[in-house]
């Protein structure tokens, strides 16, 4: 069950689980959220309380960034390339102009900026500049008095295209000089040899995010000449800055608040329609709404990297890896977006949470014709993970070992060495989590209910065909930003008396994206500062940047950016409790924090330890309950006498303890903040005449250092493993010759509820000495595994070595 | 042209709807009710399900013509004022994440525990497999409903 444990101190014993079947919740999960939390404070840290946009949500009343609605608005739409790559000779706007009901028609020379934008090289045109690299590309936008309007009257506008031949085989790319960015990585000797050594080519298809809200927002023009834009992103800074330079307009001009955001998974990091609609909101001056049907998300989005894996394993006959040796390439698609640090990621992460002694990778990021990829849960490290446990179980195979066995074998430690040369401080439990889900009592055998066959209620699988499998994947995943970038968060936290009640306001621009953020946020002001009414305000660009809310990193950052300002408000009470600093003055300090304790980020205000749980400071002093008390437990002063005197306003801007580039040659340098680790079970039943696959059950055991909000981290790990699943088995972008064939969600299947089998998972707690309250990114890692480990569970049933995902029917058949 | 119909138990009227609106663009731009979803617009994601003369419709698929002196129920019509034990399980169970689908889930969630007070696992996952959700795995939703079932039966 949850144990208390404090930051710098490890807890082995920590571990929690929910059983695959039944309504099991987690500790902490209660439908009041009136639960007592370990650290302090109804509702703080380690309980699950109700979400606060929960009742919202539920009646159909929250706000997401495609139900905004101004007085006065139009609409925008945009007109795209039909080709994936020619030269633009003309476009002629008349005929669309012409079309009642239309206010502006744009093109790239009305963009008053910078015509390109990028999250990391600014080479993405906002509307195509004299050519277009992908099918879908943004050529020009009308704003109208009707969606559709505006949409027939996209249609009309003459664009003149010069044709080309597309590039769209990554190999051709690179043999072409179309790199984006090569990662080398060595370590030990580059010509090692073992005395077994297995070989394997994988393949992992063009997944796609697909979440459901799609990409919309709202641009109202200010009389200041600037712009707010309500949207759904990421992060808000990012945006506004590249917005901003967009428009020709100085930052304070361009205004952002995070509108309801409808999923993310990283497809909302890079720009879609937020200066398209800016441009037309400013050229307009009304209120321009724009929002994407699914085929136009489908193309108005980056995507996963697909990618060709080339591995070779070198190992003891006892099954001990000797080498690996590895080359990666990653299809970039017609822009940079984040290409560069996917490629740092399949190449530090290349070889999975094994010890390995000699390391050669080589990972390759490519320019093509096809539609552009970036960031999606995982990272590169999705890729990396189904080369390299497809290839641990070849190499089980070879040495004759159970596949668990062969990785505890050569399970990474804690204090271990990464490929790069970095030691993994803090737990690394890899041969742990695997035993877990080893040891989970197996899913009952298959019966005879049409609805639990691979065909379903089709009828069409007979039960005496059906073969089982079982496969194993563990994964590895960096927390937070990497290679040297300065990666921060700011919090502002207000504590006043609100109609006589303390109350805490916590204000961040960190994007709330369905994973809980807001109420981890108003969780950790509950502990840190013993209250429990606490207020988090809409996320937006008027107060310091949050970062994104990726790389498994929010709850980490703006976490720790939260409670670091919490102490900080509570340090000043203390200070006005002493009779100190005078209270008038308490209204607006602001600290960088960065450099106040180099080595993990910890707030610089000595006195205050771990969970904290309500301690204000030195001295044994304890906050709960509004009640400031000494050791002793003698009363010394109220929140609200205290707070009598006028609100206390402290914002922090935190960092994690930094990281370095990594080696342009040889790969090597401490890259990553942090480590994290999954592992899953997958348990199948094959019907292999159809190619029909069924999910039994997938067993997941994840160590998250610390469950801030264990209801939450559920959340994250089961929705990371349907995403895992979608990949392994169905999810694919069928990209030919530089278009997509199937952008809709009749052709692009995700999981439905039919395919998600039920989910066991064992949480393990042990904590990161370096994180905040010991927490351990949760996002992405089970993300990573699950698809491996579905994959192997097929071939354990079959035979078949399934080097592609997702698999198809006609790879089981042999018709395909 | 013009629609008359009655919306969570209230006449309704929108003008100037162009031929080619769905009962969905009518519902969220014209009568300010955007609870029901724009996730897909072609009958594949159950995000805009909404009752139509009680039954259980994806209101991206329904011409805004044929909604003409009909009764429509959407998710912001099944609360009396508090929230519907079916909305109370799903944020109980941690079922609503980012919630773009919780609005349709809802819906039908209601629908099937209406038809079926007690379902069991394999009907419940039949029931729903017309409503994506991409953030939760299912796993809580299935919770969601198992707790809506057993509280309606309480009472």
């Amino acid at each position: 069950m949850t144990g208390q444990i404090l930051p710098g101190a490890r807890s082995d014993g920590s571990a929690w689980s929910v059983g695959a079947v039944g309504g099991a919740v987690a500790p902490g999960c209660g439908s009041s959220g009136g639960v007592r939390c370990v650290g302090g404070g109804v509702g703080g840290i380690g309980a699950s309380p109700v979400r606060p946009d929960g009742a919202l949500k539920v009646r159909g009343e929250f706000a997401f960034s495609s139900d905004l609605w101004a007085d006065d608005m139009l609409w925008g739409a945009t007109l795209r390339s039909p080709h994936p790559s020619a030269t633009i000779r003309g476009i002629d706007v008349g005929a669309a102009l012409a079309v009642p009901g239309v206010y502006a028609v744009l093109t790239a020379d009305d963009v008053p900026g910078d015509r390109h934008y990028g999250l990391e090289v600014a080479d993405q045109p906002v509307l195509a500049v004299d050519e277009v690299c992908y099918r879908g590309e943004p050529v020009a936008i009308v704003a109208a008095d009707h969606p559709e309007t505006a949409r027939r009257a996209a249609e009309r506008i003459v664009v003149d295209y010069g044709v080309r031949e597309p590039v769209t085989d990554p190999e051709v790319a690179l043999a072409g000089g179309r790199l984006v960015r090569h990662v080398p990585i060595r370590k030990g000797d580059p010509a090692a040899v073992a005395e077994v050594v297995v070989t394997g080519e994988y393949r992992v298809g063009m997944q796609d995010q697909a979440f459901l809200g799609p990409e919309s927002g709202l641009a109202v023009p200010a009389p200041d000449g600037g712009v707010e834009l309500y949207v759904a992103t990421q992060w808000l800074h990012a945006d506004q800055r590249q917005v901003a330079a967009a428009l020709g307009l100085p930052v304070e001009l361009v205004r952002l608040s995070l509108a309801g955001v409808g999923g993310a998974f990283g497809a909302r990091e890079d720009l879609s329609m937020q200066v398209h609609a800016s441009l037309l909101a400013l050229r307009t001056g009304r209120p321009v709404k724009m929002v994407y049907g699914r085929e136009e998300s489908f193309v108005g989005h980056v995507h996963r990297h697909p990618a060709i894996l080339r591995y070779e394993h070198g190992a003891t006959r006892d099954g001990e890896l000797v080498y690996v040796r590895a080359r990666i390439l990653l299809d970039g698609g017609a822009y940079t977006s984040t290409t560069p640090a996917v490629v740092a990621n399949a190449a530090s992460l290349g070889v999975g949470p094994y010890r390995v002694p000699n390391v050669t990778v080589d990972a390759y990021g490519v320019h093509t014709n096809n539609p552009p990829c970036g960031a999606m849960r995982g990272f590169g490290a999705v890729q990396a993970c189904f080369g390299y446990e497809s290839q641990m179980d070849r190499l089980a195979e070879a040495v004759g070992l159970d596949p668990v066995e062969v990785r505890v074998r050569n399970a990474l430690a804690e204090g271990g060495s990464m490929p790069t040369g970095q030691v993994v401080e803090g737990p690394a439990p890899v041969a742990r989590l695997l035993e877990l889900v080893r040891d989970r009592p197996a899913p009952p055998p298959v019966g005879d209910d049409p609805r639990q066959l691979p065909g379903g209620v089709a009828n069409t699988t007979a039960p005496e065909q059906v073969v089982r499998g079982v496969g194993y994947a563990i994964g590895i995943k960096n927390v937070c930003f990497s290679e040297g970038f300065d990666d921060h968060a700011t919090a502002r936290v207000r504590l006043e008396l609100i109609g006589g009640e303390p109350t805490a306001l916590v204000h961040t621009a960190a994007a709330e994206v369905g994973q809980g953020l807001v109420t981890v946020q108003a969780q950790i002001a509950r502990t840190e500062l013993g209250v429990e009414r606490v207020v988090v305000a809409t996320a937006d660009t008027s107060v310091g940047s949050a970062g994104s809310s990726s790389a498994s990193r929010q709850t980490y950052m703006t976490g720790g950016a939260v409670r670091a300002a919490c102490r900080a408000v509570r340090a000043a009470l203390l200070a006005r409790l002493a009779g100190g600093s005078g209270a008038g003055a308490d209204d607006g300090g602001v600290a960088d924090d960065g450099g106040a304790v180099g080595d993990g980020g910890v707030v610089g205000d000595g006195g205050t330890v771990g969970d904290g749980g309500g301690r204000v400071a030195g001295g044994g002093l304890e906050l709960a309950g509004g009640v400031i008390r000494d050791a002793a437990g003698r009363t010394l002063g109220t929140l609200v006498d205290l707070l009598a005197a006028g609100p206390v306003e402290r914002s922090v801007r935190w960092r994690h303890r930094p990281t370095r580039p990594l080696d342009p040659v040889t790969g090597q340098g401490d890259a990553h903040v942090q480590y994290a680790f999954a592992a899953h079970r997958a348990t199948v039943d094959v019907d292999p005449e159809l190619g029909l696959v069924r999910v039994v059950e997938i067993a997941t055991a994840q160590d998250v250092g610390r469950a801030i909000n264990p209801q939450a981290v559920l959340g994250q790990i089961q929705g990371g493993t349907a995403q895992g699943l979608g990949l392994a088995l169905m999810e694919e972008l069928q990209v030919v010759d530089g278009v997509i064939r199937n952008p809709s969600f009749t052709d692009y299947l995700i999981p439905t509820i039919l395919d998600v089998p039920p989910m066991a998972v064992d949480v393990l707690e042990l904590a990161d000495p370096h994180a905040p309250y010991g927490l351990r990114g949760v996002g992405e890692p089970p993300t990573i595994s699950a698809t491996p480990a579905i994959v192997a569970a097929i071939r354990a049933a079959t035979g078949l070595p399934l080097a592609r995902v997702p698999v198809r029917p006609e790879h089981l058949t042999g018709t395909g | 042209m013009r629609i008359d119909c009655v919306v969570n138990g209230e006449p309704r009227r929108a003008d100037d709807v162009w031929a080619g609106e769905s009962l969905l663009h009518v519902l969220r731009e014209r009568l300010g009710l955007p609870g029901a979803k724009n996730a897909c617009e072609q009958g594949e994601c159950g995000s805009c399900t909404v009752y139509l003369d009680g039954k259980p419709v994806c209101a991206c698929l329904v011409p805004a013509g044929q909604a003409r002196g009909r009764e429509v129920v959407t998710v912001e019509g099944l609360g009396d004022g508090d929230l519907h034990p079916v909305q109370r399980a799903f944020i109980a169970a941690g079922a609503v994440q980012c919630g773009f689908c919780t609005p349709g889930l809802i819906v039908a969630v209601h629908d099937l525990l209406a038809r079926t007070p007690s379902p069991a696992e394999e009907e419940i996952r039949e029931a729903l497999a017309g409503n994506l959700c991409r953030c939760t795995g299912y796993e809580k939703i299935l919770t969601a409903v198992r707790l809506a079932a057993g509280r309606e039966h309480e009472s």
